[in-house]
């Protein structure tokens, strides 16, 4: 059965349209990550779902039961804020244990609950201590320790890792997954940030203008993305999108660029494209699917292109070559010994197997 | 002169300097201490005398004697309580104002214009409602009257403060499992207590110096003792002893309550006055 089930939600902040019919069910134990830009409708959707928000129409179920009517303390549900929300006049202990004084938990239980909540977090050692006496990971961290007390049916997560440093960012990312595997609780989490959502998510939710750009599974959303908006917005370094045209090209059906070359097209993948001939379209690569091309590589689907690099950026690892093709500024991702230099030619590889062609029209990947 | 003897030097007239001026500023309330000890040659003598040649009660004695001291209980009892509902009213209107932005924007304008009228034109309509009620000389009518008027400032001062909380704290205790109220009582509260001592203390000192309201509309029955001490001032000559004794009474508990809440209300009126 479904954990949450939301239908057809509305939700106006005056004139503005903020969460526009939304529909989506969560089943029991997934971690969903709401994922999309600022203003998008994510946090509204979050604080919606916890009662913090009335819904202007449709309706949200937690565990079955319409919950639209009740306040957040009747919803079962336990969250943690962007700006941890401790209370400042409070021991860490006092903190985590007051979701429970508030809820009737009988003392005995209140001890040890709390211990073993601070014990799954590492911060036993700060129970005695007040929230300005710790760090920023701490507090984080006690915030949590506060949802993770409550044995609640709906764990939700606004933003919890923008306030924290990159380093620390990676690390909670982890805890919190840990968390998920070991409560096997239902968890939506909130966040603009695509890594997170990509390495955290058992499902993600991608809004745009409060509306569901698209759902499913992390790689099938990078993968197989539905729209223009979803490609680009998934992925690091973005994916690269150059204007083009279907055309035969010595009787095959490739994408001719606007202002460039023409990349034959996958014997699969031109039958299906037959139809559209001569056709606009955008041609969407991901910069690791280009690599420095090696002699005797000839794999089908592989496109040869020869370009002159205009901007190197080495992260260690991987370096980045930009450079200009169709008319657009394109990113590479080389490995890290790769690329030629500056203003120097280098013969690219491009996997045509895992382009994307996107209809600039209605911006949906065909 | 050395950079050591100079840095000496300034420190020592900073020092005069200060000592001066708080000598000044004291030096009123010492001698209204000490003519409430003296005895009636003392007061009257010249040139006049520093000091008392001995400690002596007997003009309070006076005033407890002839019941006069219980227009301090008197004051003690209105100031009290009217601090009291005001703060417990206000703070929640003041909750309603910042959190669910009640009357829309200018409400709250409004309602801190209302503490800027001045008393006097708006004391003899009351004293003919009072008179109508049958409030005049009674408790409950200056109390109220009290509350009235300083509902405005309370509610401004601590709309203020609730402004200040993060919004998230309640809303987490919401989710944690609390009602409107118990969120008020155990987040709101405590996270603007210094403001909730600071607004108390103004809203206390405000009804217990108050001379023109309790003049009007008391008698004899509620009589506060900042009119009780005009009693003493006559046509033909001023009981000095009785005035200095009633004001000593009245300022006590004013050096008390700040002496104990310094610390709140220091902090409470510079309280949002730094964004954290």
């Amino acid at each position: 059965m479904a954990d949450l089930k939301i239908t057809a939600l509305h939700k106006y902040y005056g004139t503005v349209h903020a969460v526009r019919g939304i529909d989506l069910e969560i089943p029991a134990g997934e971690f969903t990550v709401l994922v999309g830009q600022s203003g998008c409708g994510k946090s509204t959707l979050l604080r919606t779902i916890a009662g913090l928000e009335d819904a202007d129409q449709g309706s949200i179920e937690i565990g079955g039961e319409t919950v639209n009517h009740l306040p957040p303390r009747n919803r079962d549900i336990a969250m943690v804020f962007q700006n941890y929300a401790l209370y400042p006049y409070m021991k860490v202990f006092d903190n985590i244990a007051f979701g429970l004084r508030s809820r009737k938990t009988p003392k005995d239980e209140i001890g040890p609950k709390v211990s073993a909540a601070a014990n799954m977090l590492g911060i036993t050692h700060l129970l005695d201590r007040y929230p300005r006496q710790l760090s920023g990971g701490q507090r984080q961290r006690v915030a949590i320790g506060r949802a993770i007390v409550r044995n609640a049916r709906l764990y939700l997560f606004d933003e919890p890792l923008s306030n924290l440093d990159a380093q620390l960012r990676d690390e909670m990312r982890g805890e919190i997954k840990r968390l998920h595997q070991e409560l096997g609780k239902t968890m939506i989490y909130v966040t603009h940030d695509q890594i997170e959502a990509m390495t955290m998510a058992d499902r993600i939710v991608l809004l745009r203008d409060g509306n569901i750009e698209q759902a499913g599974a992390p790689l099938d959303l990078f993968e197989r993305p539905a729209t223009k908006y979803v490609a680009g917005f998934l992925g690091s370094p973005s994916m690269n999108f150059i204007p083009g045209r279907l055309t035969a090209e010595d009787g095959e059906l490739a994408v001719r660029l606007e202002d460039g070359p023409a990349f034959a097209l996958p014997p699969d993948r031109a039958a299906n494209l037959a139809h559209r001939r001569d056709q606009a379209v955008i041609l969407g690569l991901r910069p690791e699917h280009m690599t420095r091309a090696h002699p005797g590589d000839s794999r089908g689907g592989l496109v040869r292109y020869i370009a002159t690099i205009d901007l190197q950026q080495p992260t260690g690892s991987r370096t980045y070559a930009t450079f200009q093709l169709g008319g657009a500024a394109v990113t590479a991702e080389l490995q890290a010994h790769d690329a030629t230099g500056i203003n120097q030619k280098i013969e690219l590889a491009i996997d045509m197997n895992r382009a994307v062609l996107i209809d600039p029209s209605t911006e949906k990947v065909i | 002169m050395t950079v050591q003897q100079r840095a000496r030097v300034r420190t020592v007239l900073r020092l005069a300097g200060a000592s001066a001026i708080t000598l000044l500023f004291v030096f009123p309330i010492y001698w209204l201490f000490m003519i409430s000890f003296k005895t009636p040659e003392e007061i009257y003598s010249f040139p006049p005398k520093w000091y008392p040649a001995r400690i002596h009660f007997d003009n309070y004695a006076v005033l407890f004697r002839d019941g006069d001291a219980v227009t301090v209980w008197n004051s003690l009892v209105v100031a009290g309580v009217s601090t009291v509902i005001a703060m417990f009213l206000g703070t929640i209107c003041a909750y309603s104002l910042a959190r669910f932005r009640t009357g829309g924007e200018h409400l709250a304008n409004w309602i801190i214009s209302q503490r800027m009228i001045p008393p006097i034109a708006v004391v003899f309509p009351i004293f003919l409602l009072f008179v109508w009620l049958h409030l005049v000389d009674t408790y409950i009518g200056i109390i109220i009257l009290y509350t009235a008027f300083n509902l405005p400032y309370v509610i401004w001062m601590m709309r203020g403060y609730i402004l200040d909380i993060p919004k998230a704290l309640e809303e987490s205790a919401l989710v944690d499992g609390c009602t409107r109220w118990q969120v008020i009582w155990k987040v709101v509260f405590p996270m603007c207590r210094a403001g909730l001592f600071a607004t108390a203390i103004f809203t206390f000192v405000f009804a217990w110096n108050d001379f023109l309201f309790a003049l009007v509309l008391t008698r004899t029955e509620a009589t506060t003792y900042t009119v009780q001490i005009t009693h003493y001032f006559g046509g033909q000559s001023n009981f000095w002893a009785k005035i200095s004794a009633m004001s000593v009474l009245g300022t006590l508990p004013i050096f008390i309550a700040v002496a104990f809440m310094q610390r709140y209300l220091v902090r409470g009126i510079s309280l949002g006055a730094v964004k954290g």
